[in-house]
């Protein structure tokens, strides 16, 4: 039994067939609790199968399921048809993104952009494993904790009016990662990572329109991280123009 | 890749933002009540003239005048960019150049009290 019904306008694009994206629309029988990505898995399921998209953990977790509903960035298995009721509820891939197929979008340039920051651990030298593991207080976790709570849903590069204008520009949760790294009090990769965060590219283009925050499923907030990593950089480049330790990490 | 040299506006940027948040404000509120209310008798002549001849009060005004013109300078540029304007470098130069050159006349004047 449905309790209400959704008018789903799905973003069609089959790159074999079709010279340009079209629009689908799909009439579906939803149950209250029901979330946008459910209704979409009954197109899939009972009226279309040739429908493509990502999606796995249904829980906010795994961040597949990002995509533009109602025209923002949001993940399809957070956002509950009950907002929606008595509209057409358009969906489309992630904007700023190439389209591989229906609502799948292409990704390589993030997942290249996010290998240039080098998220890991970085130390000029390891301790021998003898010397037992990296401490780290609650304060000191506290310092990074939140950023480590970015799942790669893309829906913050999907907002940011910057990486629209600028598509080199390395972007919101990239950056955020190079952030999470560079206040670990185990790392010392800072001035790695300054080479790709504080060129033009990296901070620099962005404007604080903050709609990376407002997105953002998870609260990671994006753009406070990026405000930080500004600080940092100009007391860095004061450092190293004044001659006094441009190499520190 | 290189560095940006952004820092050295952005930094101007970022103190001049902060203190506009705190003082803007304010100073419009003073200069309303000097112009149209009953000035309170801190705000008369010999007593602002006393202020800027002072050393430590030439210090204060120039830092809010000169960082006020480098936060407006690099706010418009931004702003106009956001806006759709593409010519960066053309606003770039001619608003820092205002600021610099606001920047210098502050000092000079504040020299001459």
């Amino acid at each position: 039994m449905s309790d209400l019904q959704l008018e789903l306008e799905i973003l069609r694009y089959d790159p074999e067939q079709d010279q340009e994206p079209r629009f689908q629309t799909y009439s579906v029988p939803c149950q209250e609790e029901w979330v946008v990505l459910d209704a979409i898995n009954y197109v899939k399921d009972h009226i279309d199968s040739t429908l493509s998209y990502r999606w796995s953990c249904h829980m906010a977790v795994c961040g597949s399921c990002g995509m533009m509903i109602d025209g923002e960035p949001k993940l399809a298995c957070k956002a509950f048809v009950r907002d929606y009721v008595n509209k057409t509820v358009r969906i489309e891939p992630l904007a700023n993104f190439p389209i591989e197929r229906d609502l799948v979008s292409v990704l390589d340039d993030f997942m290249n952009k996010l290998r240039r920051v080098k998220p890991y651990l970085i130390r000029k030298e390891e301790k021998p494993l003898s010397e037992g593991e990296y401490r780290q207080t609650p304060a000191e976790l506290n310092k990074y904790k939140q950023y480590t709570l970015c799942i790669n849903c893309l829906c913050c590069y999907a907002a940011c009016p910057q990486y629209a204008l600028i598509p080199e520009f390395i972007g919101p949760a990239a950056l955020t990662m190079a952030h999470r790294y560079n206040q670990d009090s185990r790392d010392q990769g800072r001035a790695q990572r300054e080479e790709e965060t504080a060129s033009h590219e990296g901070v620099w283009d962005c404007a604080f329109a903050d709609a990376c925050s407002l997105v953002c499923p998870k609260h990671v907030d994006p753009a406070s991280a990026l405000q930080q990593m500004k600080i940092t950089s100009t007391v860095d480049w004061y450092l190293e123009h004044l001659g006094m330790g441009g190499k520190k990490s | 890749m290189a560095k940006s040299n952004k820092p050295l506006v952005w930094g101007l940027f970022a103190a001049g933002g902060t203190l506009t948040a705190f003082v803007t404000p304010v100073l419009v509120y003073v200069t309303l009540m000097a112009a149209y209310g009953d000035p309170p008798a801190a705000l008369d002549y010999e007593n602002i003239q006393a202020f800027a001849a002072n050393w430590l009060g030439k210090l204060a005004l120039f830092v809010v005048i000169s960082l006020s013109l480098w936060f407006a300078a690099h706010r418009l540029r931004t702003a106009l960019h956001g806006l759709g304007l593409r010519a960066d470098t053309a606003i770039a130069v001619a608003g820092y150049g205002i600021s610099a050159v606001g920047t210098v006349l502050a000092a000079y004047y504040l020299v001459q009290i």
